[in-house]
């Protein structure tokens, strides 16, 4: 039996780890969820916020608070960047067959994957923790992080903020009222089509904030948007598509089971991990707190 | 089968048949052409063709979307080489056992996925392909992982490219024919009225889950065929092969030939691999180039290329 302080830390490095997963998985559960599209690309949103934090931090590299204007920049523009894909692409392939539209992000994987190779090119970068957060909290003889704490913490923020969205605002009621039936809403005389829109804002939003947060503490790769979009699809299909607490658990399960497997079953974590997204498929295909699709 | 069966299919059959037989013909003198580099371009034609197509019973005429077809090329590919270097059993008998596990493979995965549809089938499908390939990438003491399956020898008397492009193109074109037959069969007729309507398939008494199994398992004995002839063909294997974006391309492929045409994706896969040649030697972005045909494909030819050019009446003088 190991330390109980090592599990603890590492239990945390996995919680810090599902925090990230939940921000983006939940941007791309949202947009599911609304759209009916499942975007690809949302990979690649959360690899650019990343490469983009880096740009401008060196921009800010003198200025102390440089790391939160970067933030803030990088996920603005990366939300941005997503209400015009959206508006300019997305909106005009509704009408067609569902398969043209996952092909249609997929060919946004292809194209931002290499662009971000052609500015950045194929090399390692990375980034320091800003300032305040440098240091370590000492908890049971163990060091950990505290740009993790505040991770895990601006996580749980964010799950709770966009619960009382959801749930309490007008705009809240709006979205999951889209979710049930769009024609009914917009027969209801919501704009439906505006409405597309600020949810793929909100979601690529969601997605460029936690690449903006990983940078600090993940490698800055090209790649990245793949390995990050097929872990966050595990998580959405745990969880359930489209359903907000669905994706914190999934997020919550796999953040452990990757933690965890990696310490006690290295070679098999990742089978695992398949695995149990298979068995959620075949017995719950609409995931663990999801419901099934009428459509 | 009734009128239909009497009048339109015999016809259909004989044309394609004949458009086989005449493409493989002419396919026969490319090395004449002494061009090593038509050669070996051509059998990777061949090779993914096949594969595309074997996708494409699936796609187009069932309506399924498999997001994880590059699991059962993988499987044939590894399973072929497998015996072949661990087991040292002869290339034939390793070939058949390639495609015995394509279909075994198909009728596992298949058994559990038919029972979903759409978006849940897609994402199961490509579920299991991630753990064949999780399998394979872990697995270092039999697929060597990460480093890949080195080595692979053509058999001796397919030693030499054109031999192995012969060797191909006659298993291709045996494939074309059957996968022809099948798709213009009762069965293939009944796959299609699925892909249009599977409820209503279903009340007139047609068991849709075991003729999509069947299909499925048909599409995974194609996909290993060409997956066993991939591997011996590259002379090494890697777990790549199986991950996700492989499965992409080959729908991909498909998509841009045309998924409602039978030769399409053999079209797709040939656009795709040419293209593919010429970039490669200009810039090494070719997934932004591919990115880009796949994007101004979906919005401008939404049919694929084989689609578009019977809109535009290109093929009346074939009739």
């Amino acid at each position: 039996m190991p330390d109980p302080s090592f599990l603890l830390i590492q239990s945390l490095s996995g919680l810090t780890y599902a925090m990230f997963l939940f921000l983006i998985a939940s941007g791309l559960s949202l947009i599911f969820g609304i759209l009916r599209v499942l975007n690809f690309a949302h990979g690649s949103f959360y690899m650019l916020g990343a490469y983009l934090t880096y740009q401008f931090v060196s921009y800010f590299i003198n200025n102390p608070t440089g790391f939160w204007i970067a933030v803030l920049f990088s996920s603005i523009a990366i939300a941005l960047l997503g209400g015009l894909i959206e508006r300019l692409f997305l909106s005009r392939l509704y009408i067609r067959e569902e398969l043209n539209q996952l092909l249609f992000t997929y060919a946004l994987v292809l194209i931002l994957g290499d662009l971000a190779k052609i500015v950045w090119g194929t090399g390692q970068l990375s980034i320091p923790r800003p300032q305040i957060l440098k240091g370590a909290v000492k908890i049971m003889d163990q060091y950990f992080p505290e740009y993790n704490i505040f991770i895990i913490c601006l996580g749980f923020g964010i799950a709770f903020f966009f619960w009382i969205i959801l749930n309490r605002t007008r705009w809240g009621r709006i979205i999951r009222a889209a979710a049930l039936d769009r024609e009914m809403l917009n027969a209801l005389g919501v704009n439906v089509t505006k409405l597309f829109t600020v949810v793929f804002i909100i979601g690529s939003w969601l997605a460029g904030l936690g690449g903006a947060l990983v940078a600090p503490i993940a490698a800055i790769v090209p790649g990245m948007d793949v390995e990050i979009i097929i872990n966050v699809f595990i998580v959405v299909v745990i969880g359930g598509l489209g359903s907000f607490w669905g994706t914190l658990l999934g997020a919550l399960v796999l953040g452990q089971v990757i933690s965890f497997g990696i310490l006690i079953l290295p070679r098999l974590a990742i089978v695992f991990i398949y695995i149990l997204m298979t068995i959620v498929l075949i017995t719950r295909p609409w995931g663990l707190l999801g419901k099934p699709l009428s459509r | 089968m009734g009128p239909f069966g009497k009048t339109i299919i015999p016809l259909t059959m004989l044309k394609r048949e004949k458009f086989i037989i005449i493409l493989t013909a002419l396919l026969a003198l490319l090395p004449l052409s002494q061009s090593r580099f038509y050669i070996f371009l051509g059998t990777d034609i061949l090779i993914m063709g096949l594969f595309a197509m074997s996708l494409n019973l699936l796609l187009g005429y069932t309506g399924l979307v498999s997001f994880g077809h590059a699991a059962y090329f993988g499987i044939g590919a590894y399973t072929c080489a497998l015996l072949m270097k661990k087991a040292g059993i002869i290339f034939p008998l390793a070939f058949i056992g390639a495609m015995v596990a394509g279909v075994l493979g198909a009728l596992i995965i298949g058994f559990f996925c038919v029972r979903l549809t759409k978006i849940y089938f897609a994402m199961l499908t490509l579920a299991f392909s991630q753990i064949v390939w999780a399998i394979v990438f872990k697995w270092n003491s039999l697929t060597g992982g990460d480093t890949g399956l080195i080595g692979i020898d053509f058999p001796a008397y397919l030693d030499s490219s054109v031999r192995f492009y012969y060797f191909t193109l006659v298993v291709v074109a045996v494939s074309l024919g059957l996968l022809q037959r099948i798709v213009n069969s009762p069965f293939g007729r009944i796959l299609t009225t699925i892909r249009e309507n599977p409820e209503r398939t279903e009340f007139i008494g047609v068991n849709v889950k075991l003729y999509q199994l069947i299909a499925f398992m048909i599409s995974g004995l194609f996909a290993a065929i060409s997956g066993a002839l991939f591997g011996i063909f590259n002379h090494s294997l890697f777990p790549d092969l199986l991950y996700w974006p492989q499965s992409a391309e080959v729908l991909i492929m498909s998509l841009l030939g045309g998924i409602y045409s039978f030769f399409g994706p053999l079209v797709g896969a040939t656009i795709i691999l040419y293209m593919r040649m010429l970039v490669t030697s200009y810039t090494q972005y070719w997934p932004f180039i591919m990115g880009t045909i796949l994007a101004f494909l979906l919005f401008f030819f939404p049919g694929g290329i084989v689609g578009f050019l019977r809109e535009k009446k290109v093929f009346k003088w074939l009739k």
